[in-house]
């Protein structure tokens, strides 16, 4: 019997618990391409950091799509226009920068930290809705509202619209996860349907902010005419698409994956508990143990490039496995052990270079706030069910549940 | 006494002496007892402060957002040192290793670490040098007078010389809606560093934010009022511009004169070692005691032809020092070389520049990516066919894959296509340094040998 591919393994939702020994295995042969015409994948952290830095390396989604059928192409046509995640330079660098402007610095340097009394008072509010239990569920009850209360009050979009637009981030998030075997035709075809509809939904509110501008960033990015001048309502509606996507997807998966290393690690639950403090290195130490974006496959070189001596030819696909460099021995000391002492902890999980997560700062603050406030809150938190069950994703990986029970809540 | 022997009394008692209190001296001293050592550690210093930052005194400090008095440099960790400051070394005895102070004192080291860095070049004509108005800024208390003058609103403030510093005082000066002349004898500043096609930029940046910037031009002469304040510069192209403040930013001297005599191989250019940090002697015999680091140390390094570079960057001070005082306390075998790439950064008119190699050994310059118009761009800079050199202007996330090529002296012009790589970006154009056997104020490198302008150099051995 022969072995199924690795990256088959490692998107086979069967291993999605436990990918690592995959990873360990990825690494033994850094540059790796399993089958002609599939993608150079890439698993060392030094490896992975160089390209990440690597100009011919291009994030542009024409460049990815360059062979779809005609009937994409078409599709396209109609469709939002890419978001900066997926443009090079000097597009990517112009719509990053502006959407920065109402974000971080130098425009907006107190943005996240002024939003952190009010991420508290959702934190606390989330656990006082546990109620009169002993038994939650961590995923539905508690990490996934919390990003997204936090980035609709960021946006501007309701609150109350969550039911609307979360099927349509569900369908674009699992559009991003590359399950080798499936039709690709029809997968396109139902992102892109979701784009569409998201856009439209997005489209009604942009006008709403138009005309009525208030202290959101939606407000801000229709609004803004900073240096670069104002953006498209195009580029406005795909910049805030990506944005609550990606502040739906991926911090969820960062406290849960949070939740469940440290109830598997209860000694260092305790210390949390007790100094809130080490808040700041255990959210760290998560990004770099368990990452929430575990691989980024959309990447192409535009030139010819050696790494390790293999020549990737220009045009191929890359995938940069981000956490396989986060528990590579040749970089990190006793890679497979969580350590929240850790202090020389440069991981790879909010990507490096020009494309290094936009949102990562208000990740950190709503990561270190959850973990303190379940770490005090929950008295004696145990995992009903390890592993939990996993959603489908391998891009975007965690829980789909955290089931835990305890004995009650402590006092607030 | 065999030599593992010394070492282990050298590191448990053995007394070093440090002579420079910045940065250099600083994280010299904390990697000494990082490593173990025990002994007694003594810091000279000539100014009265624990060491400090220097970086911000351009930039946040002459914007007001920093006070001099607080750019302290974070200790990593205690040193426990006898500190000697406000007290300058005037003298160094190799041969009964000893360090003689400016209060008549003599500091006994079984070794000694030199990183007395460099000074600003003062305005050469003393009388004019010392009219009140008249600045350089290279230390706290310069940048405390200099604060204090912009903060009385004076009616113009004259630049002279336009490198890193100039233009970063003058970029100041306009954040604060100060109406400021630069004057600068190249034709563009930054040139030294980075040769006229990028100093064509910085030009451009200068003028549209306001700077009276006069290029091509010496400043002939400092006027002073009938009460010795400054009132005018007069300049070569017959010009005299009214100003109350004058900046001197003519880049730097290295603090090696009370070296002279004591046989160590020290000169104006710095005081040449090895790889290791190990200063030579004047006879380019390798010493066994006395090592260097940061501004004032001039290193052959590999990458460059072996070529002596001295760098007057804060980077290299760090490292510099970190590698010097492993090998002061280590075996022969257990030395490291100190390797560093150079890299450099600059902050002016809001635009962030960086540089890795050394862009002034370039020939040749490509734009790799973006555009000089938009002043948001990479720069390869050639020697020889191969990348020796790289600048961003804000652009500096890829920079790390440049300092690559520079490692791998990979060819040039490089072959590959890069994203956002622009029609201007097809050929390499001349990267347009001025002559180097003309003195240009602070290119912040300092390459090879002598002068090709200095004719001084006798050969004179000593046992004939």
């Amino acid at each position: 019997m022969t072995q199924a591919p690795l990256l088959r393994q490692i998107t086979d939702y069967a291993n999605r618990a436990d990918p690592y020994p995959l990873y360990a295995e990825l690494r033994k042969t850094p540059v790796l391409q399993e089958e002609d015409g599939g993608p150079f994948v890439i698993s060392t952290y030094w490896d992975i950091q160089s390209l990440l830095h690597d100009p011919r390396i291009s994030s542009d989604a024409s460049n990815l799509t360059a062979q779809r059928d005609e009937l994409t192409e078409q599709e396209e046509e109609t469709a939002l226009p890419p978001s900066f995640l997926r443009l090079d330079p000097p597009e990517h660098d112009r719509l990053r920068r502006m959407t920065n402007r109402p974000f971080g610095p130098p425009h907006s340097p107190r943005r996240v930290h002024d939003m952190r009394g009010e991420l508290a008072g959702i934190v606390s509010g989330l656990i006082a809705g546990f109620g009169d239990t002993d038994r939650i569920d961590v995923v539905d009850q508690f990490s996934y509202p919390f990003p997204v209360t936090v980035i609709c009050r960021l946006l501007g979009v309701p609150r109350e619209d969550e039911a609307r637009f979360h099927s349509w981030a569900d369908t674009i998030a699992a559009g991003l996860d590359p399950v080798p075997g499936d039709d690709p035709t029809e997968r396109n075809r139902v992102t892109h349907e979701a784009r569409m509809q998201l856009g439209m939904y997005l489209a009604g509110l942009v006008e709403e902010r138009r005309k009525t501008p208030g202290d959101d960033m939606l407000s801000e990015l229709a609004t803004s005419h900073g240096p670069d001048g104002p953006m498209t309502t195009m580029e406005v509606l795909s910049t805030a698409a990506l944005l609550l996507i990606a502040g739906h997807e991926t911090t969820v998966n960062l406290i849960t994956n949070g939740m469940l290393t440290l109830l598997r690690h209860p000694e260092v639950l305790q210390r949390l508990r007790d100094d809130p403090r080490l808040a700041v290195n255990i959210v760290e130490e998560l990004l770099r143990y368990e990452p929430p974006v575990q691989l980024v496959p959309q990447r192409t070189c535009i030139a010819d490039i050696e790494v390790r001596g293999v020549t990737i030819p220009k045009g191929s696909s890359i995938w940069l496995v981000l956490a396989a460099g986060n528990r590579d021995p040749e970089r990190f000391k006793d890679p497979e052990r969580f350590d929240p002492d850790r202090q020389d902890i440069q991981h790879l999980g909010f990507g490096s270079g020009i494309h290094s997560c936009f949102g990562a700062p208000l990740a950190r603050l709503e990561a270190q706030l959850a973990l303190t406030e379940l770490a005090r809150r929950l008295d004696n938190p145990r995992l009903v069910e390890d592993p939990p069950p996993y959603r489908q994703n391998a891009v975007l990986r965690g829980p789909r549940h955290l089931n835990i029970t305890f004995d009650g809540l402590r006092p607030q | 006494m065999a030599a593992d022997a010394f070492l282990t009394w050298l590191r448990r008692e053995g007394r070093i002496v440090i002579v420079g209190a910045s940065l250099a001296g600083l994280r010299a001293a904390e990697t000494l007892r990082d490593e173990g050592f025990e002994g007694s550690l003594t810091m000279i210093g000539d100014e009265p402060y624990e060491p400090y930052d220097r970086p911000p005194l351009s930039k946040s400090v002459l914007l007001g957002k920093a006070s001099p008095a607080h750019t302290e440099l974070p200790r990593r960790r205690p040193v426990d040192a006898k500190w000697r400051l406000g007290v300058a070394a005037t003298g160094l005895d190799m041969a009964a290793k000893r360090v003689l102070l400016a209060d008549g004192d003599e500091v006994e080291y079984d070794r000694l670490l030199i990183a007395t860095g460099v000074r600003a070049r003062p305005w050469p004509r003393q009388a004019e040098a010392e009219l009140d108005g008249v600045f350089v800024l290279r230390t706290r208390d310069d940048a405390a007078g200099l604060q204090r003058r912009l903060m009385a609103s004076p009616r113009r403030v004259f630049v002279i010389g336009a490198g890193f510093t100039g233009s970063e005082i003058a970029s100041a000066c306009r954040a604060r809606d100060l109406p400021v002349t630069v004057a600068e004898r190249a034709d563009a500043p930054l040139v030294g560093a980075l040769g006229g096609v990028v100093g064509a930029v910085a030009a451009e940046l200068h003028r549209e934010n306001g700077v009276d910037l006069r290029t091509g031009v010496m400043v002939t002469g400092l006027e002073g009022d009938s009460v010795g304040r400054v009132r005018a510069a007069h300049l070569s192209d017959g010009s005299t511009v009214e100003t109350d403040v004058v900046v001197v930013s003519l880049g730097a001297t290295r603090n090696t004169e009370w070296l002279a005599g004591s046989g160590l191989g020290a000169g104006p250019r710095g005081i040449a070692c090895d790889a290791g940090c190990r200063a030579f002697d004047f006879r380019g015999i390798v010493t066994d005691d006395v090592f260097v680091a940061g501004d004032v140390a001039r290193s052959p390094h590999p990458l460059f032809g072996y070529q002596f570079l001295s760098l007057e960057h804060w980077g290299n001070a760090v490292t510099q020092a970190e590698v010097a005082a492993h090998n002061m306390i280590s075996s022969s075998t257990d030395r490291r070389p100190h390797m560093w790439v150079p890299a450099f950064w600059s902050s002016q008119f809001g635009v962030n520049i960086k540089s890795v190699g050394v862009p002034s050994m370039g020939e040749e310059i490509l734009i790799t990516q973006g555009s000089l118009a938009e002043r948001r761009f990479t720069g390869a800079y050639g020697y020889q066919g191969r990348v020796i050199g790289a600048v961003t202007f804000d652009n500096s996330r890829w920079l790390q894959f440049y300092q690559g090529l520079i490692e791998t002296a990979a060819p040039f012009p490089p072959a590959f296509l890069t994203v956002d790589r622009r029609p201007e970006g097809r050929q390499p154009v001349p990267a347009d340094f001025p002559d180097p056997s003309l003195p240009t104020h602070g290119p912040t490198v300092t390459l090879s040998g002598y002068s090709p302008a200095d004719r001084r150099l006798v050969f004179k051995p000593a046992h004939p």
